[in-house]
């Protein structure tokens, strides 16, 4: 009970932060999604750490260590590589939807290729591709809530309770909230994970270089990559697909917009890789739970971080984690609802029923909360994945938009509208495809050597998404030269 | 291609490019198993990596923050 009220108290500031922080400042559209492109170098880090640093590092990564080991470090890989690439990659994007007042990933679409259906497919795509993260998250609030209260909240009510929370915050603060209360969170999990990975391993071995050995004598394969499945070019062929497709995501792509400049992000690339060590007291934890906390099949390998904590502190502590869970699920949810909310409202319900006036377009933004919310409530009810599998699929999708991204930007885009709308349709219907039918590059293609087989799936779509793209372009580009953007509007 | 640009190529190649050959090695390094401290060294580089970028990049002696 101790646990659950303290759990809940955490909630309860978060709440009152994201009442405060609007205060003053009249909520129209671009202040709830992007505050007004006024966020500082702190700002920005903190929103994009606090889109990173989510439910799923916190569970999710001790779950897969748990659940599959070593395969886990993809997660360290890629997001350090993904802050490499930004560094590159942002400040472009930056400049440009600058220019031109854009707020999403799909206005940039538009702009860029100078075509509102193409916007309005990158909305569709990135509303779909945000729905497993959301899942993800509030799977992992629903996780938090239930084993925070020793199982007197089951975990449907516990999702229920979570997804009502994240809604009315998402809906009172937008943006601003979302950062401020990213700041509380912050501090809070630094502290607290750091704490865990480092004395539960003492606490149970004497030290973390025993409780490897531990791991190492019982389960030796969970501290290399295995031969097959997710092996070595499983890892090397996932991270490089996640690092370009990260920050495609529509959420960490209107966060990264919310900058004052773009030195913001250049600045960000030194401090952020250092960050994601935090990740790696999050593997202690994982590791330490194998042999602690043995018999988590599966899915459960995410009740792993909860299960070892409740066994070894006192109710309070438990409650801190819990609150600390907590926040890391509210702050990227509600970076992502409203993300989607804007997305849809703008790109989707704008172009569609041409309203007249700009409140009801933000009126539309915010009701799609609650919408995509419920949504996503369905889905965590009905679905068995693992968090990790989730995330997987959420990057395969996004990543879809990357190679149209890159080529807009390039200085001579050969790649007219036709081609990226084609290639995306193409990229995205093959991702389906392969998660609805469950197959791999193994089973469609059982005579490729291991290391074909083992890459990620999401790469045969981008591939296929690549070739229809550049060939659509070249079968068009006679038919497309009056598409071509003015002048003015060439970056 | 520009210097900077290769710089930022470095990370890839070391984390990535060194992975088979820390995936074979058993030993401990500072605690860890070698694979897990080969990406913990790798991650502590990027960021040494992208400092120097940052350095000599003109593009942010160009613009005021």
């Amino acid at each position: 009970m101790v646990s659950l009220v303290i759990t809940f108290a955490f909630l309860a500031a978060a709440i009152f932060l994201a009442i405060r922080s609007t205060r003053g400042k009249k909520m129209n559209l671009e202040q709830w999604a992007v505050g007004g492109r006024g966020f500082g170098t702190v700002f920005v880090f903190l929103l994009l750490a606090g889109e990173f640093f989510t439910t799923f590092t916190f569970l999710g990564g001790s779950g897969m260590i748990y659940q599959v080991g070593s395969p886990a470090y993809y997660v360290l890989a890629y997001m350090t590589l993904a802050y490499v690439f930004s560094y590159y990659l942002l400040p472009p994007i930056w400049r440009y939807a600058k220019e031109h007042g854009i707020v999403s990933i799909s206005d940039f679409f538009r702009f860029k290729y100078n075509s509102s259906s193409l916007g309005l497919l990158v909305s569709i795509v990135g509303i779909i591709a945000s729905v497993p993260v959301v899942v993800l998250q509030l799977k992992g609030l629903g996780i938090i809530v239930s084993e925070t209260s020793y199982g007197m909240i089951s975990p449907t009510l516990a999702v229920w309770i979570g997804t009502i929370a994240v809604t009315v915050y998402v809906m009172i603060s937008g943006i601003h909230g979302a950062a401020w209360t990213a700041i509380i969170k912050d501090f809070t999990i630094i502290a607290v994970v750091v704490f865990l990975g480092l004395y539960l391993p003492y606490h149970y071995y004497g030290g973390i270089e025993p409780m490897f050995k531990a791991v190492q004598a019982a389960k030796p394969a969970h501290l290399s990559f295995p031969d097959s499945g997710q092996s070595l070019s499983w890892v090397i062929s996932t991270v490089l697909m996640t690092s370009v497709g990260f920050y495609m995501q529509p959420g960490l792509f209107a966060a990264a917009l919310s900058a004052k400049s773009a030195k913001v992000f250049r600045r960000n690339t030194m401090v952020m890789p250092l960050y994601t060590l935090l990740l790696m007291f999050v593997f202690f934890v994982g590791y330490t739970a194998i042999l602690q906390v043995p018999g988590l099949k599966g899915a459960e390998g995410d009740l792993s971080l909860l299960r070892l904590s409740i066994q070894t502190f006192d109710p309070w502590f438990i409650g801190v984690i819990g609150g600390v869970g907590l926040l890391t699920a509210l702050v990227p949810t509600s970076v992502i609802l409203l993300t989607i909310g804007t997305l849809f409202a703008k790109n989707v319900y704008q172009p569609l029923f041409k309203p007249n006036n700009e409140s009801q377009v933000a009126k539309v933004a915010k009701l799609t909360v609650p919408v995509v919310a419920f949504i996503s409530l369905y889905f965590v009810i009905n679905g068995g994945n693992a968090l990790y599998a989730l995330l997987l699929m959420s990057f395969s999708l996004i990543t879809q938009l990357f190679p149209s991204l890159l080529f807009s930007l390039l200085p001579n885009n050969r790649i007219n509208k036709h081609g990226a709308t084609w290639g995306i349709l193409v990229g995205v219907a093959t991702v389906a495809y392969i998660t609805i039918s469950g197959s791999t590059i193994s089973s469609l293609f059982p005579a490729f050597p291991q290391a074909v087989k083992d890459l990620n799936s999401g790469l045969i779509a981008l591939f296929a998404n690549v070739i229809v793209t550049l060939l659509i372009s070249v079968l068009t580009s006679k038919s497309s030269a009056e598409n071509k953007p003015l002048p003015s509007e060439m970056y | 291609m520009k210097f900077i640009h290769v710089l930022g190529l470095i990370p890839f190649i070391g984390m990535l490019g060194g992975l088979p050959f820390a995936n074979k090695v058993s030993s401990f390094v500072l605690g860890l198993p070698f694979l897990l401290f080969w990406i913990v060294l790798w991650v502590i580089l990027t960021s040494v990596v992208m400092v120097l970028v940052n350095y000599l990049d003109p593009a942010n002696r160009e613009e005021e923050a």
